[in-house]
């Protein structure tokens, strides 16, 4: 009686693992191996972008065009991409009003006139940080930066532990609520790589959003750096952002 | 368009809270697994014999806690089927996945091995005695070997002396790797001080030692066996002098941050004034914290009777747990609870049956106790040093 | 030594189970670990050429232009010549690929002007800008405006 009792704890428990590890060999199986672009070469590009406030509209063309190309869950609140509004009264910079209803993607509903104070549109994304916080805290490497410099999450890796969406300083992380693993702006990878510009920059009406590619030398982006004072967000975190933005006030945040 | 719960302006995607009641837990959980081992070696390493009847209790204490730490984690991943990749491929710069092995380093080579040895000769009496299933589980608790003479006994105890000194720092980097956690993390200004592993160790010993002095006192009650004061005034001691240091860490931080007051400052100050105030002045510092030393000040300098000195115990006792849970709270939720902008507000939805919500955060805080009962009546920590 | 193996079999054997638990640890790494894992960095090098193979919603000018080249001519010159079609007309990646598939709906003017054209304090102030009632009163934008080439001659 008691070998087999024996027995069957121990047939449990080996079927236990199994049964666990056989879960997480079939994720390996599952995802493929599918072959990157051809003809295009990791160590020539080194993505950033270029955001002009001066031309920000808050259509929300971008919010709407990122949410259509990369199946952001339409229902609030997750964005890859949004969008604020800022007004200023001029002396005061430590305390602006900020809104971005739905992160901008129906527009902004008009403001009443506030005499003495400045506004203006703030689209935010992932900063795809050279020295990214979130790649540090991850702690399986689900998340991590290209050698083209682009921060991607591995979706069939992810844990969900929400680590780095913690880390993030800027809170451009959401957990997808249909995968449980962490979703955020990927650059429009798919569209980059083929050469052409990222969902939020093709629909840019105005050209307050334009990719770059800090390794081309025919790159606009080396003129606009010249020619314009651009600062990054919340540079004194030092991780290295590479969204460059022109008439960033020193109210946003 | 206004959110629900939203208080001022918060970046889209930081409404949700992303960590829950469990990721409270959980700091909750190892702290008290750290302060009970730092207890147990009280005895063991700097040899006050006073507290030698908890000795072995704080250890099964420490052992069932340790078991269900990681399922408040495992519960709250979003694909916890995947959580084997933390060991497979840990990113080392990730203080996340480097505990997971400062984890696994405690409970198998320092605690379970303390354990083992300490109770080696008791197992394989047990399993002398007793028949059936029984001796089975003995026999394999003592991997097969009846060696009790004693020169074996003599190794034994040398290496357990060995392991409780190595265990010390263990137990040290097992509750401050936590605090790591959540103080690297520099985007979260309610996070990111050096303080942190050093505030969360000492509240972890706090709540330890309280805990394993609540427990010595409920099972003495049970089993109607004398409670000896000797031992647990020593205890509460310990408490008082571990409760001080907390209470001056976390006193340096809060005035660190008022003098200082830096960019988020404003934004924390409104906050603990406000969403965080029953949570943290209320419960954590004046019920969790001022009246725990208070009363244990009172039995130092005063001269009370044994029943009442209990009684002071056991209430101290038991605001300490709560006040060292809401001291979690405080900074896994209070954490959260303002934006990153720092011009607003969100709110945390408790919910109550589902995956994150109260009831698996009760049933979770109850487990432990249940494994401690199954582990005191495998391996009874009262009846030591019985002859063969 | 042998004194110590015959007091300390215990130990041996507990260092034994410690030894088969690293070689199960070890054996699990490497019948688990993803393939090209740490080959590009901490991470699955395939994970890269994952994030590249999403499909496309939005097809960029060069497509349309293939098949709406009189539309692209005519919109040369105008002050909306900068503007995507994709910006105006929506996700059409589809189409370019199998025109009969996914016919684009004209978008509604009234809606989609005001969009970026409503006045409103945020906007730069030389960008073009108006308060619709007071504009147009009920009649649609494009009563005046074509959208391809907006400009009141």
């Amino acid at each position: 009686m008691e070998t087999t009792r024996r027995e069957f704890l121990r047939n449990t428990g080996t079927l236990l693992l199994l049964t666990s590890s056989a879960a997480l060999a079939w994720e390996a199986v599952a995802a493929g191996t599918p072959e990157l672009v051809p003809n295009y070469r990791l160590d020539q590009h080194w993505w950033g972008m270029a955001i002009d406030i001066e031309k920000c509209i808050g259509c929300g063309n971008c919010v709407r065009a990122c949410k259509t190309e990369n199946n952001v869950p339409l229902e609030p609140l997750y964005f890859r991409t949004w969008v604020e509004r800022y007004r200023v009264l001029a002396a005061d910079l430590e305390h602006p009003e900020v809104d971005s209803p739905n992160g901008g993607f129906d527009g902004f509903p008009p403001h009443p006139a506030s005499p003495g104070s400045k506004n203006f549109f703030v689209p935010k994304l992932c900063n795809h940080c050279a020295h990214s916080p979130c790649v540090q805290v991850c702690p399986v490497g689900a998340t991590f930066e290209s050698p083209d410099g682009v921060v991607l999450v591995d979706k069939t890796y992810c844990l969900g532990c929400r680590y780095c969406v913690q880390a993030c300083p800027y809170g451009c992380r959401f957990i997808d609520p249909r995968t449980e693993t962490v979703d955020k702006c990927s650059l429009c990878y798919h569209r980059i790589t083929k050469g052409l510009a990222t969902a939020c920059c093709e629909t840019c009406p105005t050209g307050a959003r334009k990719l770059a590619d800090l390794k081309e030398p025919k790159d606009p982006i080396h003129e606009f750096l010249r020619t314009h004072k651009v600062q990054v967000l919340k540079p004194q975190m030092a991780t290295g952002s590479k969204m460059y933005y022109n008439g960033l006030d020193g109210s946003v945040r | 368009m206004h959110i629900p719960g939203v208080e001022g302006f918060m970046y889209p995607n930081e409404v949700e809270l992303q960590w829950s009641i469990l990721i409270v837990l959980y700091p909750f959980i190892t702290g008290l697994v750290a302060g009970a081992f730092i207890l147990a070696s009280l005895e063991r390493v700097f040899n006050v014999e006073a507290v030698r009847p908890t000795y072995r209790l704080a250890l099964l204490t420490a052992l069932a806690f340790l078991l269900v730490a990681p399922l408040p984690l495992q519960l709250h991943l979003g694909r916890p089927e995947r959580s084997l990749e933390m060991f497979l491929t840990p990113h080392t710069t990730s203080a996340m996945a480097m505990f997971g092995f400062v984890y696994l380093w405690y409970l198998t080579a320092v605690l379970v091995l303390e354990i083992w040895l300490d109770y080696r000769r008791d197992i394989v009496l047990l399993a002398r005695r007793s028949r059936g299933l029984m001796q089975h589980v003995y026999r394999a608790m003592a991997l097969w070997s009846d060696n009790i003479s004693d020169r074996a006994l003599a190794l034994d105890d040398k290496i357990g002396r060995f392991i409780t000194i190595v265990g010390i720092p263990s137990a040290f980097l097992l509750h401050g790797y936590v605090g790591f956690i959540f103080g690297s993390v520099k985007a979260n200004p309610w996070w990111s001080t050096p303080l942190m592993p050093v505030v969360f160790l000492f509240s972890a010993i706090v709540s330890g030692v309280a805990l394993v002095m609540l427990v010595y006192m409920l099972t003495c009650r049970v089993r109607n066996a004398p409670i000896d004061m000797r031992c647990l005034d020593t205890i509460a001691r310990y408490l008082l002098y571990a409760f001080i240091i907390d209470f001056g860490l976390e006193m340096l931080d809060l005035i660190h941050r008022i003098y200082e007051a830096g960019e988020s400052f404003k934004s924390l100050d409104f906050m603990v004034h406000t969403r965080l105030y029953l949570p943290h002045i209320v419960i954590q510092i004046l019920c969790g914290t001022l009246v725990p030393i208070l009363l244990l000040a009172v039995v130092q300098l005063g001269r009370l009777e044994a029943p009442v000195r209990k009684r002071l115990y056991a209430i101290a006792g038991a605001l300490t747990l709560i006040g060292i849970f809401a001291m979690r709270w405080n900074v896994v939720i209070g954490g959260q609870l303002f934006s990153k902008s720092f011009l607003g507000y969100t709110t945390y939805k408790l919910e109550f049956a589902t995956r994150e919500g109260l009831l698996p955060a009760i049933i979770l805080m109850i487990l432990p106790f249940g494994i401690l009962w199954v582990l005191i009546r495998l391996l009874p920590p009262w009846e030591y040093r019985e002859s063969a | 030594m042998r004194q110590f193996l015959k007091d300390g079999e215990h130990l041996v054997r507990m260092a034994l189970l410690f030894g088969l638990g690293l070689l199960f640890f070890v054996a699990l790494r490497a019948f688990f670990v993803p393939k090209g894992f740490g080959e590009l960095g901490h991470f699955r090098a395939a994970a890269i050429a994952d994030n590249a193979a999403r499909p496309l919603m939005y097809a960029g000018r060069e497509p349309c232009e293939v098949c709406h080249a009189d539309v692209a001519e005519s919109r040369q010159g105008s002050r909306h010549a900068a503007i995507a079609c994709e910006a105006c007309h929506g996700a059409l990646a589809q189409h370019a690929d199998d025109p009969a598939r996914l016919k684009p709906t004209r978008p509604d003017a009234r809606k989609l002007c005001v969009q970026c054209h409503r006045s409103e304090a945020a906007k730069p102030e030389k960008f073009p800008q108006v308060i619709p009632d007071q504009h147009a009163g009920t009649e649609p934008c494009t009563a005046c405006h074509h959208p391809h080439h907006p400009e009141i001659k």
